[in-house]
């Protein structure tokens, strides 16, 4: 051992750095115990909410989670279910597939919750939703408009319309008296499935009704430049052009397009709804227009009841979001309610009877593939904020 | 190859002289026998530790092994070799669509359906076994090509390199067709659907039947880390090594550098292709082309280098911290990243060298030399 004194020594002084190591260590074991704290108190009933609370559209996550929380409110001040309070616990995912498929497994093998509700974007509630059938857990997805979602299987349910509606809606719109297009661009962002998706279905649906497609540019979320995009959308002379993004891209191709003279109008789904989206883009989205799933305006005294609660709790006019997740925790309230036990299986069988459902975001059925049947709403940017134009109504 | 006795003297002094081997005759079951041990300790990490501690802790004790693969894998290259490789996920990703290339189709044209078949060690577990082993062939055929650029470039210019090929990969993904959905459209797919390869595009490759388990993803670990091991206390580890600390002198001292490098490359790309299977066949992941960008490699040079350099059971440490520690840090709800940023930077501070410096765990204690290293082997 002599022969290396550098190793030796080194040896020693590695003990004495090693100290605060051993303190970090020492606070995995602290958190350790504290994390699971399902005692399953007979007097409550315990649900999940996965959503992205952090990263790029932290704002969905969020505003899911706040509509959540007003309903469950709601429904404990007026005695629970069945006399049992609801408690709500939230997870964040971060907006990444394997983070859901994480915290899906902890609210249902370790909290043990009865349901789980979740998650805004489709290719995460793909993530999340086999581990609540297999554990039969029945899921409500708020938000997620991908058909695959609730073909997984009879314990997913969801209670927004999905996207071969929203892409019909989009291109019935364009093809209507408000805009006249005969022919449409699409910009999508291909690295998202819901962007991908409702980009299909909108072409299909425009050349049915007899509108032609220019050209189809692809970016990525994250993208900060759209030049090349837009100047080939520029040069292709569309009279529409199609961006089924989220709302922080949507916001920067609005601003670059402006001050690249495009003045065609844009047209989106319901990505583009968030709060955000105003101050993103300012004036530079006036006159464009995106489907979604409510409007604050509408004056339907149902959806003003809610926006004045929502008002009061949290100082802000809920966006769509919100609203469905309002409606997806009334929903599976109310199956809770006519649900003979909190089995999985029977409030799955109730959810499925789920018929007029009066939701803020209108009158909610569920098909039996467990989708949700409802109309859409259009709305059109005006100085920056989003005003009500039509209600468009499902084909029955 | 005269490579077996021009160690230079900086490797030697790390990784203690080169242990003799015993008798012919035992030198067979000394070689097996932590292969042997490591794969029986995860059939009882397999039966066990669900019942123990559930669900969702054993499945971030899966995640735990998976996340060793991939940084004992890249300590090849980054540690011992020291090329700087920031593409390691783009190695994973490839491996990955390969392996579910393979069952998801192959499951649909032999059994008619997607999912899984056959039960602990049935039929469909060595499939899937198998196409992990074929996508990290397919991974270590990527990992040549990227490896030959590191002939010529080294430093920051390597590092564009792979990190050119993981982003590369991720929009090559992107543009692939999409998943065919059952048996009788796979019969009436044309051979134009095959070509780009139907694995679902940005959408991701949903419906891979899920077939990892503890069992898999522990004997995937002891296979990676018996191979790094027995690797760093060879020859070839030392001529890597010696690389690492001096490339001038290690060739000036008769090292083939250029196949020492593009072997470290391959073997790396090839665990970090096995991992990359028991990823896309793990329950509630959806491989996205997403996976190949750098964000996630950068999480497995994060901990070779907290790990440190070339020190296997460090990087194995730090594995298991990084992967634990944001799952640990969910109470404090959106602060949590915050938190486990905070903590790296703490971390790296205190230990600029990583955890274990160049050194292995047992070397670290105290009373212990280098020299009883020699006993663990």
């Amino acid at each position: 051992m002599h022969s290396r004194p550098s190793v030796s020594g080194h040896r020693f002084a590695g003990i004495g750095s090693f100290l605060p190591l051993l303190l970090l260590l020492a606070l995995f074991g602290i958190t350790l115990p504290g994390c699971p704290s399902n005692s399953s108190n007979s007097n409550e009933i315990v649900i999940g909410h996965f959503g992205s609370m952090s990263g790029s559209e932290a704002t969905f996550g969020q505003s899911t989670d706040n509509g959540i929380k007003l309903a469950i409110e709601e429904v404990n001040a007026a005695g629970g279910i069945n006399g049992k309070k609801v408690r709500l616990i939230t997870y964040d995912d971060k907006g990444d597939a394997r983070e859901a498929g994480t915290v899906v497994t902890r609210l249902v093998t370790s909290d043990k919750v009865t349901a789980v509700l979740g998650e805004v974007a489709s290719g995460l509630s793909l993530a999340g939703a086999p581990i609540c059938q297999e554990n039969s857990v029945p899921m409500i997805s708020p938000s997620s408009t991908n058909p695959k979602v609730t073909k997984i299987g009879d314990m997913i349910f969801r209670v927004c319309f999905i996207d071969p509606f929203q892409g019909s809606v989009c291109a019935k719109f364009a093809r209507g008296d408000d805009l006249i297009a005969s022919r449409a661009a699409t910009l999508t962002d291909q690295a998202s499935p819901y962007s991908v998706g409702l980009e299909e279905e909108f072409e299909k649906a425009f050349v049915a009704l007899g509108g032609k497609m220019t050209t189809k540019q692809t970016y990525q979320a994250g993208d900060q430049d759209f030049s090349a995009q837009l100047t080939a959308i520029r040069s292709s002379g569309p009279d529409v052009i199609f961006i089924p993004g989220y709302y922080t891209d949507v916001g920067n191709i609005a601003l670059q397009a402006r001050k690249l003279g495009i003045k065609t109008p844009m047209l989106g789904g319901d990505g583009w709804d968030s709060s955000k989206l105003g101050e993103i883009a300012g004036k530079a989205l006036d006159g464009c227009f995106y489907s979604n799933h409510y409007s604050p305006e509408d004056p339907n005294p149902r959806v003003q009841d809610y926006i004045k609660k929502y008002q009061a709790k949290y100082n802000a006019t809920p966006d769509g979001l919100a609203a469905l997740g309002y409606d997806a925790a009334r929903i599976l309230f109310e199956g809770m309610k006519r649900s003979k036990s909190l089995a999985g299986a029977d409030i799955a069988a109730e959810l499925a009877k789920t018929k007029d459902f009066d939701g803020v975001t209108g009158k909610i059925s569920i098909d039996k593939d467990r989708n949700a049947v409802k109309p859409a709403v259009m709305l059109e940017m005006r100085n920056g904020k989003p005003k009500f134009v039509s209600t468009i109504q499902p084909d029955k | 190859m005269t490579v077996t006795h021009s160690a230079p003297e900086i490797a030697t002094s790390q990784s203690g002289p080169p242990s003799p081997r015993a008798g012919r005759r035992t030198s067979v079951w000394s070689g097996l026998w932590p292969l042997a041990v490591g794969i029986a300790l995860a059939a009882v990490l397999h039966f066990v530790l669900p019942r123990l501690i559930g669900q969702y802790y054993s499945r971030i004790v899966m995640d735990i092994g998976i996340a060793m693969i991939m940084a004992v894998s890249l300590n090849i290259v980054n540690g011992m070799t020291g090329q700087f490789s920031i593409g390691h996920a783009g190695f994973m990703t490839l491996g990955g669509y390969a392996a579910a290339l393979l069952t998801y189709y192959g499951s649909l044209s032999i059994w008619g359906t997607s999912l899984r078949h056959g039960g602990f060690l049935g039929v469909g577990e060595w499939m899937f076994a198998v196409s992990c082993l074929v996508g990290g062939l397919v991974a270590a055929g990527a990992g040549y090509v990227v490896g030959l650029p590191s002939l010529r470039l080294r430093g920051d210019y390597l590092a564009i390199v792979t990190l050119g090929f993981g982003e590369i990969l991720r929009v090559v993904l992107q543009q692939t067709g999409k998943v065919i959905d059952d048996a009788e459209a796979l019969k009436a797919a044309k051979w134009s659907q095959f070509f780009p390869p139907p694995v679902g595009g940005a959408v991701g490759f949903d419906g891979v039947p899920k077939y990892t388990d503890l069992f898999w993803v522990y004997t995937f670990v002891t296979i990676t880390v018996v191979v790094a091991y027995r690797l760093k206390h060879s020859s070839l580890g030392r001529a890597m090594i010696s690389i690492r600390e001096d490339e001038i002198a290690s060739q000036a001292m008769g090292v083939n550098i250029a196949r020492n490098k593009v072997l470290a490359f391959v073997l790396a790309a090839f665990f970090a292709g096995a991992a990359g299977g028991l990823f896309a066949h793990e329950a509630g992941v959806i491989l996205s082309p997403k996976d190949a960008g750098f964000q996630r490699s950068f999480d497995y040079v994060i901990m070779t280098v907290l790990g440190g350099r070339g020190s296997i059971t460090g990087v194995m440490l730090a594995a298991v911290i990084l992967t634990a520690l944001p799952e640990m840090l969910r109470d404090f709800e959106q602060y949590r990243l915050i938190m486990y940023a905070l903590l790296l930077i703490i971390m790296m501070l205190v230990r600029p060298q990583g955890l274990f410096g160049i050194h292995e765990v047992w070397q670290l204690w105290p009373g212990r030399g280098p020299r009883t290293a020699k006993k663990k082997t």
